[in-house]
């Protein structure tokens, strides 16, 4: 854990410097046509961050709060804590553990036991591609919430897209029985022991799972007044 | 054109090897389908309820495994409605954003844009700075669309029942509602009004004296639907004790919204995690402990006069907060504001004089605002607040650029769905829809 400022996102310098390319050039040209002289600009990815303690609660970090009283919990009732837990990062007043994934489910019948926990409604999972984090180009991020104590977490796990396995959380909260599905039709991540992991929104028999960064939108051009507008996803980028 | 032959594969010699003999029901062949059914000697019968089923709520499928007339197993189908707006929303800025997320759950649109610009905002972290007015116009908006869509909610499951007089009656009331929105807004539905930093455009002079005509009228109209239903005995004999699912099943399944609140949890996120303000309302969270379709229907009604209750506290503050409706940060508010003008909505023609006109630098930044968008700096945030059907939350992620990284939804109509099977199992078929309509769900939000 590499202890950061907590004013997130992270600061620039050295740190910054060090990460890899993540984008080069601007506004998506690729020929000589972009004159705006941003053609060698160089974007790195945001290093990975962790936020130290105290992690405080949604309205600030100033002073400990209900976000360090659920670290803490956890920790006790969790005995690999340190394993099971990558990084903690409390940002815009939301926290997340980033758990790796061979302890996702150890870590969910915890939160959703523990009586100073209880976590009893799950939110769902949802995916997320980054293609250029590699070993950990997939994640599936949990939504968590306690009606007991009013509060919510989120728990994010990743996995390599050449080994697409997270264990499956319907076990623990059978609401997930088509949020996985989902997931796994939408990013292709395989939730191991989910009872039928199925398409559920695409075709059964569908090439392909659509929502990841690889997988083009499939837009068609449109003629508007004589000129041809090109799809979504292959107009000029801005970002 | 080109001519689509099916050759390479047959469904119903494949089906029929696999599984038994399948009868295609086109309609008026029922006694031939009752006869086959006799012949085989075979028990259970797998009936295919939907996807074009009228008492479906548009195209969901059911497939009921029966034994005479109990449903033994039951199975959902969804996906048919599916039309990508998530990866959709990838490829357009933040702003436009709306006019896609706006399109999901139909019936509550309203809800589908303030969740995401809640989240938008707070990764912008502007939460604080969102106008009052804004966000009093927001409350307003949301809790007459809960009426609306309750309307029909409550509509749809009388038509269900085959009791036209409630479709009507609901339906006409919706329209004295769609009717604001159109006058508000401008489009009765889908009408990306919320926006990232406030809402499109100030209420039009006049709105105020239509809505409190709205308020005058819509008490009584309640009070004649509750005559109608609350102690019909036709009504509670296909209600009561119908579709139960008690408070472990709804947190077990994730069920919240009217199913949760009719199983006597007074889980409301208005109360409980306030949003735009809805600490300062005062309104009552409507339980009820029968954890039935009837129950269900009780709080839907509850709730709708509670919403009354609300819109009239805004109206009455909207007219004395004034101000602008669009956050004054330059660099995240849209910097026009809409009109309508003779060939319908556009930019105001003040505007379009100023930056055409006047001010090349007000060009310039209304070009890169509109076409660019404005950053988001890089983070992910979950924001969710309490639609019509429960919880509607949205997953966003920003990698700090123009564009949402990605946007998920989780939407209360898809998570609350999956509780069908635990309510229909083990009862009669007629009962599988009164359950289906007491979920309430919306397909394009469940397929998104």
């Amino acid at each position: 854990m590499s202890s950061q400022d907590p004013q997130l996102p992270a600061p620039g310098g050295d740190d910054r410097r060090e990460q890899p390319v993540a984008r080069t050039g601007m506004f998506g040209a690729k020929t000589s046509g972009d004159t705006s002289g941003y053609g060698g600009l160089v974007v790195r990815r945001t290093p990975k961050v962790s936020t130290p303690r105290p992690y405080g609660g949604p309205r600030g970090a100033a002073e400990a709060g209900e976000f360090d009283e659920v670290a803490d919990e956890l920790e006790r009732a969790l005995p690999d804590f340190g394993e099971a837990i990558e990084r903690v990062v409390v940002d815009r007043g939301e926290m997340t553990f980033f758990v790796r994934r061979e302890h996702l489910l150890t870590v969910a019948r915890t939160m959703r036991d523990e009586p100073s926990l209880r976590f009893e409604l799950c939110s769902g999972v949802s995916g997320v591609h980054y293609p250029d984090e590699t070993g950990a180009e997939l994640h599936a991020v949990v939504h968590l919430l306690s009606i007991t104590h009013n509060r919510r977490v989120r728990l994010e796990a990743s996995c390599p897209d050449a080994d697409p396995h997270v264990p499956s959380l319907v076990p623990v909260y059978p609401t997930n029985d088509w949020h996985e599905r989902e997931t796994y039709d939408f990013f292709g991540i395989v939730f191991d022991g989910h009872p039928a992991l199925t398409r559920i929104q695409m075709p059964d028999d569908w090439v392909g799972h659509p929502q990841r960064k690889d997988y083009p939108l499939g837009g068609i051009p449109v003629e508007y007044r004589g000129a041809e507008i090109p799809p979504p996803d292959e107009r000029r980028s801005y970002t | 054109m080109s001519s689509t032959k099916y050759t390479e594969y047959d469904a119903y010699a494949a089906d029929a090897a696999a599984e038994g003999t399948v009868y295609d029901v086109n309609g008026q062949d029922w006694d031939q389908v009752v006869a086959g059914a006799e012949d085989a000697g075979d028990e259970r019968l797998v009936v295919n309820m939907g996807p074009q089923h009228p008492s479906t709520h548009g195209v969901l499928r059911l497939i009921l495994t029966l034994d005479g007339e109990t449903v033994d197993e039951c199975r959902v189908g969804i996906g048919y409605l599916h039309t990508g707006i998530e990866k959709n929303m990838e490829y357009r800025t933040w702003t436009q954003g709306t006019t896609f997320c706006t399109r999901m759950d139909y019936l509550a649109p309203i809800y589908n844009e303030t969740a995401y610009c809640l989240g938008v905002e707070k990764l912008l972290g502007v939460t604080d700075q969102i106008p009052e007015r804004a966000q009093i116009i927001r409350v307003m908006m949301m809790e007459l669309n809960r009426i609306s869509s309750h309307l029909v909610a409550i509509a749809t499951f009388g038509l269900e029942l085959g009791a036209t007089t409630v479709m009507l009656n609901g339906f006409i009331e919706r329209e004295y509602t769609l009717d604001l929105f159109e006058e508000i807004t401008g489009l009765r539905m889908n009408m990306a009004y919320v926006r990232p930093g406030g809402v499109a455009q100030d209420l039009p002079s006049g709105t105020l004296s239509k809505v409190r005509d709205y308020l005058d009228r819509m008490p009584k109209r309640f009070q004649a639907m509750r005559k109608l239903l609350d102690s019909n005995p036709v009504y509670l004999a296909r209600t009561k004790d119908v579709g139960y699912l008690d408070l472990t099943g709804c947190m077990a399944l994730g069920v919240t919204g009217p199913m949760l609140r009719a199983t006597g949890l007074p889980w409301d996120l208005r109360k409980s995690q306030p949003y735009c303000g809805y600490e300062t309302y005062d309104f009552e969270v409507a339980t009820e402990e029968t954890a039935d379709v009837y129950g269900r229907y009780l709080v839907r009604m509850k709730e709708m006069e509670e919403s009354l209750k609300i819109v009239e506290q805004c109206a009455e503050r909207l007219q004395t907060v004034k101000g602008p409706v669009m956050i004054e940060d330059k660099k995240i508010g849209w910097p026009a504001q809409l009109a309508i003008g003779a060939d319908g909505m556009g930019n105001s023609p003040r505007h379009i004089a100023h930056i055409m006109g006047t001010s090349m630098e007000a060009l310039i930044h209304h070009f890169k605002l509109v076409t660019e968008g404005f950053r988001v700096p890089a983070g992910q945030v979950y924001s969710a607040i309490e639609s019509p059907r429960g919880e509607l939350g949205v997953h966003l992620v920003s990698d700090g650029g123009t564009r949402p990284y990605r946007a998920h939804f989780r939407d209360p109509s898809f998570v609350n769905l999956q509780a069908t099977p635990a309510m229909a199992e083990g009862g009669m078929v007629a009962d599988v829809i009164a359950a289906v309509a007491s979920i309430d769900p919306v397909m394009g939000g469940v397929d998104r």
